[in-house]
C-alpha cells in the first residue's frame, strides 16, 4: 500500500511539473484573415495572417533614413511621444529607460519612439533629448516623419491614438501605450507606460517574447 | 468585562488619547496638514518629471536633492513653480538648460505645501514656509 502511495507521489509530481513548464503564449493584436492555401497533394491548408507593421521611413536622431530593416529579427517597444511634453510623457520615457537598461546590449531587442510633434521635433531636436535621457545609441531609435505618416501609423497601425490638440497643456494629446512588436513585426502586447505595475508586465512579456521559437 | 465597564474604560483611554494629539503644537499641526496635501500636489504636477523620490530625469530634469541649491533660492522657488523656468541651472555643480513649464493656475497655498513638501523631503530639512510668503516671493519675480 505504502509502495503504491509512494508512486502515486511521484506521478503528481510529475504531472505538476509538466504543468509549470508549459510555455505561456502572448496573444496577436489586431485584426486577422484565413489564407486558404493548396499544398502539392492538393489538400487544402488554412493559415492565418496576422496584423503586422507596414513598411515605413523616417529620420533618427541623427539624421539617417531608418527603415523596417533596422528591425528585422528582433523584438522591440514603440510609442508616440514628444520633447516638449511635460505630462505623461517623462513618466513614460523614464519607466522605459528601466526596460531599456534591462535589455541594454541584448541585440534582439530595440526600443523605438516615434515624435508627433512633426513641427518642432526635427532630428537635432530629438538628438538632444536622447543624449539628456542618456540613451543616445542605435539601440533606442527616436524617429522624426511628417504628420500624415506618423500619425496614419499610429492611429491604423501601432493602434494609438495621437492628435493635434490647441486646448491641450502641450498642443498635442496621445495616448501613453507602450507597444511591443515581435520578430515579425505583429503586435503582441500593449502596456500602459505610466503605470509601474504594467511595465513590469511588459518585461516579464519580453521575456516570454524572446524565449518564443520562431 | 461587562459592556458598561467596557465603555467607561473607552471613554476614559479615548481622553487620555486626545489628551496626548492636543500636546501637538498647533504649528506641528499645520506642518504637518502641508506636507500631507504638499505630497499630493507633488504626485500630480511635479513626479512625472522630477520622480518619486525628487531624482530628476537625466538631463532633462534636475533632481530636488540639492539642499543647498534650494536654500540659497528659497525665494525663488515659487515664482520657478508659478512661472516657469527659461534659464540655465546649476543643481549639484551640473547645468540644467531644459525649460521648466509654469503651472499658473496653481493657487499659492498649494505652492506653499509643495514647498513644504519638497524642502522637507527627498534628504532635504528645511522646516515651514507659509503661503503669506509665497505671495511674497512672488511679488519679486523676476527681480
Amino acid at each position: 500500500m505504502k509502495k503504491i502511495l509512494g508512486y502515486a507521489a511521484v506521478a503528481c509530481l510529475i504531472t505538476l511539473g509538466a504543468a509549470c513548464t508549459q510555455e505561456k503564449k502572448l496573444p496577436f493584436y489586431g485584426d486577422r484573415e484565413a489564407k486558404i492555401t493548396k499544398d502539392a497533394n492538393g489538400n487544402e491548408k488554412i493559415d492565418t495572417i496576422y496584423k503586422t507593421i507596414p513598411d515605413f521611413k523616417f529620420l533618427n536622431q541623427d539624421s539617417v533614413e531608418v527603415t523596417q530593416d533596422a528591425f528585422n529579427g528582433k523584438i522591440y517597444v514603440a510609442d508616440f511621444f514628444f520633447t516638449s511634453c511635460s505630462t505623461i510623457c517623462p513618466t513614460m520615457h523614464r519607466h522605459m529607460k528601466t526596460i531599456f537598461d534591462k535589455y541594454k546590449d541584448n541585440k534582439d531587442v530595440m526600443f523605438l519612439s516615434h515624435t508627433i510633434d512633426f513641427k518642432y521635433d526635427k532630428p537635432s531636436v530629438l538628438k538632444k533629448y536622447a543624449q539628456k535621457l542618456d540613451v543616445d545609441v542605435p539601440q533606442w531609435q527616436f524617429l522624426y516623419g511628417s504628420k500624415e505618416e506618423v500619425y496614419k501609423l499610429a492611429e491604423k497601425d501601432y493602434l494609438v491614438a495621437v492628435q493635434e490638440d490647441n486646448e491641450a497643456t502641450d498642443g498635442y494629446v496621445h495616448q501613453g501605450w507602450l507597444v511591443l512588436i515581435d520578430k515579425h513585426k505583429r503586435i503582441r502586447g500593449a502596456y500602459d507606460g505610466t503605470k509601474p505595475e504594467e511595465v513590469e508586465k511588459l518585461k516579464a512579456d519580453m521575456d516570454i517574447l524572446l524565449a518564443e521559437k520562431d | 468585562m461587562t459592556k458598561q465597564k467596557f465603555f467607561v474604560y473607552s471613554l476614559f483611554f479615548g481622553a487620555i488619547a486626545m489628551a496626548i494629539n492636543a500636546c501637538q503644537s498647533a504649528s506641528e499641526i499645520e506642518m504637518s496638514k502641508y506636507m500631507s496635501n504638499g505630497k499630493d500636489i507633488y504626485q500630480a504636477r511635479c513626479q512625472n518629471c522630477h520622480g518619486q523620490n525628487g531624482e530628476g530625469l537625466g538631463e532633462l530634469a534636475p533632481p530636488l536633492t540639492d539642499t543647498v541649491f534650494l536654500k540659497t533660492n528659497k525665494q525663488k522657488l515659487a515664482c520657478y513653480i508659478k512661472n516657469g523656468v527659461n534659464e540655465p541651472m546649476e543643481i549639484h555643480g551640473k547645468t540644467y538648460h531644459e525649460k521648466m513649464p509654469a503651472l499658473s493656475n496653481m493657487h499659492d497655498i498649494d505652492i506653499a505645501q509643495v514647498i513644504v513638501y519638497i524642502t522637507n523631503s527627498f534628504g532635504n530639512q528645511q522646516g515651514m514656509y507659509t503661503y503669506k510668503q509665497v505671495a511674497n516671493d512672488l511679488k519679486n519675480c523676476g527681480q
